[in-house]
């Protein structure tokens, strides 16, 4: 019946843990190994302009919707001016203004993204188009291109694909050569395009983006072709006519607006730099819990100030330090002093070293031990002759501390770091078992003690392990599960096998 | 590793987990404990429930009382003073004689000379927690020393011998006799070094012995065969120790006996945890008899039936082929 409410006990609490860190590790995307980085783009525009003298105001376009890709943060850089954003007609743009300078100007708007397959452009559907005015002889030569495209599609993208197939065709039309031959640029030719598009009453608009390289300095904005076939948005290749985005495109900005803007200077020169770098991914699952308003990130360790995060980086070892001691002491039989007293010995060598944390738990203990028998003289009571252990442990720690600064070992200065008050109740306790059960036993229960406390130093000390129960501490609840249900063993200890030996016979 | 431990569980052989969980955990409840941690409790309850035990001289329980100690002991020629809630056997001090001119000068077990001042600062002591693993006051015990009979005499350096009865339920199932060695002090606890010879609970002898985890023939100290010694009155051994359930309420329990040369077997003390050595020094696990108490358990029967039914049904063999020295 018990055996029952343990098991059902243990599969409720491993269910619970093993879900939330799914749920984290799959839906949040918190990484399981801690040298799991995910690259990160920093896109930097700097504008530069010669500013007149009097006021500025500099505008520039920037991202909104980025299919591909996920902001992280997004700062400006730049001496003294105003700055804000604002949501205009065609996406978001940034402010700079200043009441009063002159001479050469250089602002940056600098913005953090990384990429996520998942992340959909959601934009709402556009309104048709308003009919484009468009001057004759250009709008017969439109109406005639409109009106054999259209005999030629069945839908928006089909009709947008043989308006691309035409419209790059290396021996065209003489319509279309009227009406794209002396286009300026690429973004002038894209710009054509969304006029005809408008024309048939379908929406379309350029967006420019950037293709993301590591290490770029000058990198020109791409213009590609966006229309929306009345349920999304798709893209096209202007020259190609393939449907999609490039590989790793930004998309900065949509329309024909310019890219930025500058009233009260000239000679204005923008340009975009790319670098790429790798950011822990527990930050971007963070920064997008965040985002996705996920209370579980909320209320997680890493919503706490670092400090304390690193205090609980250890906290969070304790109890895999004590499923070890379970498994040592009841499934192998290891002998020791104290319940817990090896983990906190563990911890303490974290300080240390193990080397080091050894030889002075050793050196601390023995001393501690030969003082004990000598307060045993004076018969005192247990209180006040655990008290004259305390203070004496603490005069040695004091002395090995100063004895060592003089010989120039800097570690014996982390020995302040012991848990004295648990070297204190070692010693007592290893010199109670000396007296009731001889120096052998008491010798092997401080052996065993010291081993335990190496494995469990061990075993806590490990980086993926540090790292997997601070990022999922509800992984504990397994750890547990598991301790509950080594609560219910009731086999044999492996020293006990020994021990029986002799009855092993047959 | 684990054909070993196929062989001990087919052996039979209780594990201290299983111990722990199955045994104490379900048959000694908490709260039943201080009738055998404290040592004048025991000895109150054993005397109402009419069984043997040294007599009791006295109790200490505070310093004000420690000047009682005189009129105490005025009559005795010999005593012990032991602590009430002790462990290991400290603070124990056995008083064997007085000086025959001075009458508060005594002479312990060992031939020292004690002042009366320095006996009273022992009892101090013991009143004050000094011998009391917890550190809190205690009482001290003083009571009738036991004379031990010469039995075995030969199979025992300095302390004296006792009877460690396992109490399953109410029924003996296994008992050992617990030899003092010169590395145990005098002290009848076999992790401090002494010696534990099994007895048969059918016949009363004793079987090979067993130090540490090792199985021995001979006491390590007078060279003498442990085993094929007949304790006496084995009967009423049994029969007391069986009582030791109804008197502690506790279903797994070693009792403690010594047999006294003039008044015959006396309960010492009894325990809610006992040691698993007991198994080695019978070559026998304690599960298979359990198994077999669990399935004839009568709640009505007395200890004087379970005993019996105990007695007829536990037979451990001397083996000719038991493996020595444990290196078989």
């Amino acid at each position: 019946m018990t055996k029952q409410y343990v098991y059902l006990l243990a599969a409720f609490l491993t269910a619970i843990g093993l879900g939330i860190f799914f749920y984290k590790w799959q839906e949040l995307g918190f990484p399981l190994v801690e040298d799991q980085h995910t690259p990160v783009w920093t896109i930097e525009t700097s504008i530069k302009f010669d500013a007149r003298p009097g006021s500025i105001k500099a505008n520039l376009q920037i991202p909104t919707l980025t299919p591909g890709f996920n902001m992280l943060r997004e700062y400006n850089v730049s001496k003294g001016y105003g700055f804000s954003l604002n949501y205009v007609s065609g996406g978001r743009e940034a402010q700079w203004a200043l009441r009063r300078t002159s001479g050469p100007q250089t602002i940056y708007y600098r913005r953090v993204v990384y990429e996520d397959a998942a992340s959909e452009q959601s934009d709402t559907t556009p309104p048709f188009p308003p009919p484009p005015v468009i001057n004759e002889p250009l709008k017969t030569a439109v109406d005639v291109i409109v009106t054999d495209v259209r005999e030629h599609s069945a839908d928006t993208a089909s009709f947008t694909s043989e308006l691309l197939r035409r419209v790059n065709d290396p021996s065209p039309d003489p319509n279309i050569e009227l009406l794209f031959s002396d286009a300026r640029d690429p973004a002038d030719f894209v710009d054509r395009l969304t006029t005809i598009l408008a024309f048939a009453r379908i929406p379309a608009r350029m967006i420019r983006g950037i293709v993301l390289q590591d290490q770029q300095r000058r990198v020109d904005p791409l213009p590609w072709l966006e229309v929306h076939d009345g349920d999304r948005w798709i893209y096209f290749n202007p020259i190609t006519g393939e449907e999609g985005l490039p590989d790793r495109y930004l998309i900065w900005w949509r329309g024909n607006q310019p890219l930025v803007s500058v009233t009260g200077g000239r000679n204005v020169e923008v340009n975009f730099a790319v670098q790429k770098n790798f950011v822990d991914s527990v930050s971007i699952a963070e920064e997008r819990a965040q985002i996705e308003g996920s209370a579980l990130v909320e209320f997680s360790l890493f919503s706490l100030p670092i400090q304390t995060q690193a205090v609980y980086g250890v906290l969070l070892m304790i109890p895999i330090g004590a499923l070890i001691m379970v498994f040592m002491r009841n499934f192998v039989g290891i002998d020791a002093f104290g319940t817990f007293m090896p983990v906190l010995i563990a911890l303490s060598f974290r300080e240390t070293q193990l080397l080091w944390g050894a030889i002075l738990f050793t050196l601390l203990v023995t001393l501690g031990l030969s003082i004990r028998f000598l307060l045993e003289r004076l018969r005192l009571l247990l209180v006040p002759r655990l008290s004259a252990v305390l203070i004496v442990v603490v005069l040695l720690m004091m002395i090995i501390s100063v004895v060592s600064h003089k010989l120039g070992i800097e570690t014996g200065l982390s020995v302040a770091l012991f848990p004295m008050v648990i070297i204190a109740m070692t010693i007592e306790r290893m010199s109670i078992v000396w007296e009731e059960r001889g120096a052998v036993d008491a010798m092997r229960a401080a052996a065993g003690s010291l081993l335990l406390a190496v494995v469990a130093y061990l075993a806590m000390g490990m980086p993926w392990l540090e790292h997997l129960v601070f990022t999922f501490p509800e992984l504990l609840l397994v750890v547990l599960a598991i301790v509950i249900l080594m609560g219910r063993y009731s086999g044999y200890r492996l020293t006990e096998l020994a021990r029986f030996r002799s009855l092993a016979g047959d | 590793m684990f054909g070993a431990a196929r062989k001990i569980r087919k052996a039979g052989v209780l594990g201290l987990n299983e111990r722990n969980s199955d045994f104490i955990m379900r048959l000694n409840p908490r709260h039943l404990y201080p009738r055998v941690d404290d040592k004048v409790m025991t000895k109150r309850l054993a005397l109402e429930a009419g069984m043997a035990v040294p007599e009791l001289y006295g109790v200490i329980s505070s310093q004000g009382e420690v000047r009682n100690f005189v009129d105490i002991v005025e009559s005795r020629e010999c005593f012990v003073i032991k602590p009430a809630r002790g462990s290991g056997g400290n603070g124990i001090l056995v008083i064997a004689g007085r000086s025959k001119r001075n009458r508060s000068a005594y002479r312990s077990i060992s031939g020292d000379m004690l002042s009366q001042s320095e006996i009273l600062h022992h009892v101090s002591n013991v009143v004050g927690g000094q011998y009391s693993l917890s550190g809190n006051p205690d009482s001290a015990i003083i009571e009738y020393c036991v004379k031990f009979d010469a039995l075995f005499a030969e199979v025992s350096h300095l302390g004296v011998p006792d009877i460690r009865v396992i109490v399953y339920r109410g029924y003996p199932v296994m008992a050992m006799v617990r030899l003092p060695t010169r590395k145990s002090g005098g002290k009848a606890n076999l992790h401090q070094g002494a010696v534990g010879a099994g007895v048969d609970i059918s016949s009363g002898e004793t079987l090979h012995g067993v130090l540490g985890n090792e199985v021995v023939e001979d006491h390590p100290d007078t060279g003498a065969l442990v085993s094929g010694l007949r304790i006496p009155q084995w009967d009423f051994i049994l029969e007391s120790a069986a009582k030791g359930c109804e008197v502690t309420g506790l279903g797994y329990l070693g009792v403690d006996i010594v047999i006294d040369r003039d008044r015959g077997p006396l309960i010492l003390e009894m325990n809610a945890r006992p040691g698993l050595n007991i198994q080695i020094a019978n070559s026998c696990g304690l599960l298979e008899r359990v198994r077999y108490i669990d399935d004839i358990f009568d709640e009505e029967a007395d200890a004087t039936t379970r005993a019996r039914i105990s007695r007829r049904e536990f037979t451990t063999e001397i083996q000719g082929n038991l493996p020595l020295n444990g290196d078989a």
